[in-house]
């Protein structure tokens, strides 16, 4: 009884630090973008609550490391925000779209800034609020590291291209991106909707137009990108068909902040 | 039968013998392993980069996807952290130490020594964790710094983190003085202070030094709690409560973009170079205070 008991407790523990073959016929691994991991873990665990013979382990790392170990088999699938050029070899299956909100600690009143303005903020050519029509008071530039597919977004749609002042604070996630923004006066940052939306965040509108999903999906808004689950080869057995499952779910998608690509009005060579 | 019995000891005696020697011939090897990987990982910047090592050390200009790796912001980080850290932990752990050996009565000590043993044990993402939470809001709203992320916080936790090594150390060197010394200055008329001060704290001088150098290897080579709390800006430290970077943090920082064969990687690699050789200097110093103390 006791040994039974004992061995029991020991496959539970086996269960827990790796799936192994016993408890699940599949599994599935997957990194990378910390943007779109709220979608990812949502979907995998309605996904395995409908097939108990599936396992799928999700982590974050952020868009760099989705991409990298995608490509070095470490896991069956990199999540991404960004395309991964120098991987010819990896596949990409595009699941769904996201936007990003320049985000700023409440008390900030300031509630529209121009593209101009942004950079000016991000290159730290503007270091105070009161300059962009705000109170006095110390702005707080919060990057991403630079392998963040965020901060690729963000580089390339608001500030143009002009890379961002290495003078401010970096977080590597977008969840700590929130929790700082929020408990520091005068911060300002960029992250996900699937991280801002109801965080009780300052969400700038751009040139006049609010981060919303509506102004995303007429071509209005000009930070959004394509959440892309890479690899290695075209997709195959269950791994196809997980990522089917998250690019048609509407409900799990619009839950989390996400836009179904079907609904898209626009293509990324719009902007 | 007794010759049985002794031929069989004298067979596990070599058997023995042969299972340590190959186990510690196991870990020379594997540092062997270890330091030569790190070394031609991190020279690939300057052999294969072709990126001067003077530049690596004294150049501030950090973009990697430009080839650019001059570190020179992340050291000056890694020496601020750590100097701040041994100022205020150094000090204050000797002092502790002290008070252990010299002063505390057995039953105090007695409940210290495990509550300072305790500190060891913490995880470092704990203590990150509490600076996090803690310090860094502290720091915002009672000082210059804007977010209360910075070289301050960092140096704070850090000086936490190295008490556990100070104090024990520093403990250990009184407590191997010979009992004579004491009781000499004592019998010649010093007060319990004086004697402290003019005879054991010389006499400990070389065991200290062993204790703040760890203390200074623990806050050169920790990573998260540091990462957590410094603010990772890719700038110079401008006064205690700026933001700035260190080795460890930038290694961890950047290491997700690190793909193999970039010059990022190597310029990385080049980096966890420069913290190994940076605490084998510091085991140097220690064999060498440890020597003059024989």
């Amino acid at each position: 009884m006791t040994r039974n008991a004992a061995f029991a407790a020991l496959l539970l523990g086996f269960s827990l630090v790796a799936p192994t073959p016993a408890f699940a016929d599949t599994s599935i691994s997957i990194s990378g973008s910390t943007a779109l991991l709220p979608l990812v873990k949502d979907a995998s665990g309605v996904y395995q609550s409908q097939h108990p013979d599936v396992k799928i382990s999700v982590s974050g790392g952020g868009s760099g490391t989705g991409i990298n170990d995608a490509a070095a088999k470490a896991v069956d699938i990199g999540d991404s925000d960004i395309l991964a050029p120098t991987h010819p070899e990896l596949h990409d299956n595009r699941v769904a779209v996201i936007g990003f909100a320049v985000v700023t600690n409440p008390s900030v009143s300031v509630k529209n800034l121009t593209k101009k303005q942004i950079s000016d903020i991000f290159s730290a050519k503007v270091t105070n609020w009161k300059d962009v029509g705000g109170p006095d008071q110390k702005i707080v530039v919060i990057n991403r590291p630079r392998s963040s597919g965020t901060r690729a977004v963000f580089t390339k749609t608001v500030m143009g291209g002009v890379p961002v002042s290495e003078s401010g604070l970096t977080e590597d996630a977008t969840g700590t991106v929130v929790s700082v923004v929020k408990q520091t006066p005068g911060a300002i940052s960029y992250a996900a909707f699937s991280g801002t939306h109801g965080q009780g965040l300052n969400e700038l509108s751009i040139d006049g137009i609010a981060p919303t999903d509506a102004n995303i999906i007429v071509g209005k808004y000009p930070v959004w990108s394509y959440e892309h689950m890479f690899t290695l080869g075209p997709p195959t057995g269950e791994i196809s068909r997980f990522i089917a499952f998250i690019s048609t779910r509407s409900d799990l998608i619009q839950k989390n902040g996400f836009i179904k690509i079907t609904d898209m009005k626009v293509k990324e060579t719009d902007r | 039968m007794i010759a049985l019995q002794a031929k069989r000891s004298h067979r596990n005696e070599r058997i023995a013998k042969n299972v340590l020697r190959a186990a510690a011939m196991f870990v020379v090897f594997a540092i062997a392993v270890l330091i030569l990987y790190l070394m031609t990982e991190g020279t690939k910047t300057f052999f294969i980069d072709r990126f001067p090592v003077w530049k690596f050390l004294f150049s501030s200009e950090y973009d990697p996807s430009e080839k650019l790796g001059g570190a020179a912001i992340f050291i000056v980080g890694t020496l601020a952290v750590t100097i701040f850290a041994i100022v205020i932990g150094g000090p204050f752990g000797i002092a502790v130490g002290v008070f252990l050996s010299e002063i505390a009565p057995s039953r105090m000590a007695a409940i210290l020594k495990p509550a300072i043993e305790l500190l060891v044990g913490i995880p470092s993402v704990v203590y990150g964790w509490l600076g996090l939470t803690l310090l860094v809001p502290f720091l915002r709203t009672h000082t210059s710094s804007p977010s209360g992320f910075g070289l301050a916080a960092a140096g704070i936790v850090l000086s936490i983190m190295i008490l556990p090594t100070v104090i024990s150390l520093s403990e250990d060197a009184f407590r191997s003085l010979p009992p004579a010394l004491r009781e000499g200055s004592l019998a010649l008329g010093a007060t319990r202070w004086q004697t402290i001060t003019r005879v054991l704290l010389p006499s400990a001088s070389s065991g200290i030094a062993v204790a703040l150098i760890l203390g200074i290897a623990r806050a050169v080579g920790e990573t998260l709690a540091v990462q957590m709390v410094l603010g990772n800006s890719t700038q110079f430290p401008m006064g205690i409560f700026a933001p700035t970077a260190a080795l460890t943090t930038e290694i961890v920082i950047d290491m997700p973009g690190a793909t193999q064969g970039s010059f990022l990687e190597h310029e990385l690699f080049s980096m966890a170079f420069l913290l190994l050789l940076i605490a084998m200097v510091l085991i140097l110093l220690v064999r060498f205070a440890l020597r003059k103390r024989i």
